[in-house]
């Protein structure tokens, strides 16, 4: 699963903008993304995955977000 | 046997602290505080304590229904603000109306007033009382640090009140506590024992907004979900959802994931911020004092905050 094409399609649909504007290296915050819309991204990641994904890292970029949620998925795969 | 609502009150101080005002304060600004938490101005007490703005919303709800203080059987105050640690709030406020009941306060933050009206429908259900007078009442100003500018910008002053007497119209609820001392916290220590070794922290509110943030919308959709079945109701039946106001993102995220229509959802945070226990009966005295609320309708009442803790009831009108 390419959680970076999932996290992108929900950050145009948030913020209703051109796909082409999100790439990894993209600040979240550069795209009016700010701390909430990144909670309930991942509220909505969760309830699509049936994981629970304890979010308690700063993520600066697109790409920080999805290294987090690659993360925290291998740990539950791992566990 | 449990309650039926029969008035409610509020109260707020005088003084309103705008955005703009705040901006001067701290390093923030109106469009920041609007979009992160839908406020716009909060009030804050100059000089009434936690107490006096309980009593002044007590006393509008007994004035309301036109019963006297005497006519009472308890006093339950929802508080996390008291300006003492004793005598308690629910106590002050029986010393200015001039009651002689029990008075007692809920210690659950922003969860307790729901807390307090299920700790009420006991009374009620063992027969003890004919009429209680449930207080939300803060002094969060108080209890904020005024260089902090996540927190300082969401917290707000006053109190609501609602007086109950038996009846048949508390339909369900649930109460919920995680202990949890991380992600929402107001220190206490304010002695000089010589022998205390142990840290000292500035009482003050200190929280983690995403962990409150996630915390909120799912106990929300969770608790309100569990009490329209606990009543035998579907949530579509549901007239008004008075979520405790804590940020107006948390009652948008509700509202996406309910399937109640969004006018059906109470939001008065712009005027008054995070009133933590008061929030809900001051919307409950809006809403009644608007007329908005017709014999029968159901009402959901929904709160979380520090313990963790989470509550919600329904309550027919």
């Amino acid at each position: 699963m390419d959680i970076f094409e999932k996290l992108k399609e929900k950050i145009v649909s948030k913020i209703d903008c051109d796909p082409s504007k999100v790439t990894r290296d993209t600040s979240l915050i550069g795209l009016g993304i700010d701390s909430l819309d990144t909670v309930e991204m991942i509220m909505d990641l969760e309830e699509e995955l049936g994981v629970e994904l304890e979010f308690d890292e700063a993520v600066t970029t697109v790409d920080d977000l999805v290294k987090f949620i690659e993360k925290r998925l291998k740990e539950k795969e791992n566990a | 046997m449990s309650f039926r609502i029969v008035s409610t009150g509020s109260y707020v101080p005088e003084k309103i602290l705008n955005n703009e005002e705040l901006s001067h304060m701290v390093e923030t600004n109106d469009e920041w505080i609007t979009q992160r938490v839908g406020i716009k101005e909060r009030h804050i007490s100059v000089d009434e304590p936690t107490s006096e703005l309980g009593y002044k919303a007590a006393q509008r709800a007994l004035d309301a229904a036109g019963v006297t203080a005497d006519q009472i059987d308890m006093i339950i105050c929802a508080s996390i603000t008291a300006e003492y640690k004793s005598p308690n709030v629910a106590c002050m406020i029986q010393k200015k109306l001039g009651a002689a009941c029990p008075a007692m306060d809920i210690n659950c933050a922003c969860s307790a007033f729901v807390f307090a009206l299920d700790t009420a429908a006991g009374f009620f259900a063992r027969g003890k009382a004919q009429r209680i007078l449930v207080v939300g009442a803060e002094r969060l100003s108080a209890t904020v640090d005024w260089t902090h500018r996540s927190t300082c910008v969401i917290f707000g002053d006053g109190a609501g009140a609602v007086l109950l007497e038996k009846g048949e119209n508390y339909l369900s609820s649930r109460l919920h506590s995680y202990g949890d001392n991380d992600i929402i916290r107001i220190p206490n220590y304010g002695g000089d024992s010589p022998f205390y070794k142990g840290p000292i922290e500035k009482p003050v509110i200190n929280m983690h907004g995403q962990e409150t943030f996630k915390f909120a919308v799912k106990s929300i959709c969770r608790d309100i979900a569990d009490v329209a079945e606990d009543a035998g109701i579907k949530v579509e039946d549901i007239s008004w959802v008075v979520p405790h106001q804590a940020n107006s993102r948390i009652i948008d995220y509700a509202k996406k994931k309910l399937p109640i229509p969004e006018d059906r959802f109470y939001l008065n945070i712009e005027r008054f911020g995070n009133t933590s226990s008061a929030s809900i009966p001051i919307a409950l005295d809006e809403l009644n004092r608007k007329g908005c609320f017709k014999r029968g309708e159901l009402l959901a009442l929904c709160a979380f905050g520090g313990g963790l803790s989470s509550a919600a009831c329904i309550i027919r009108w």
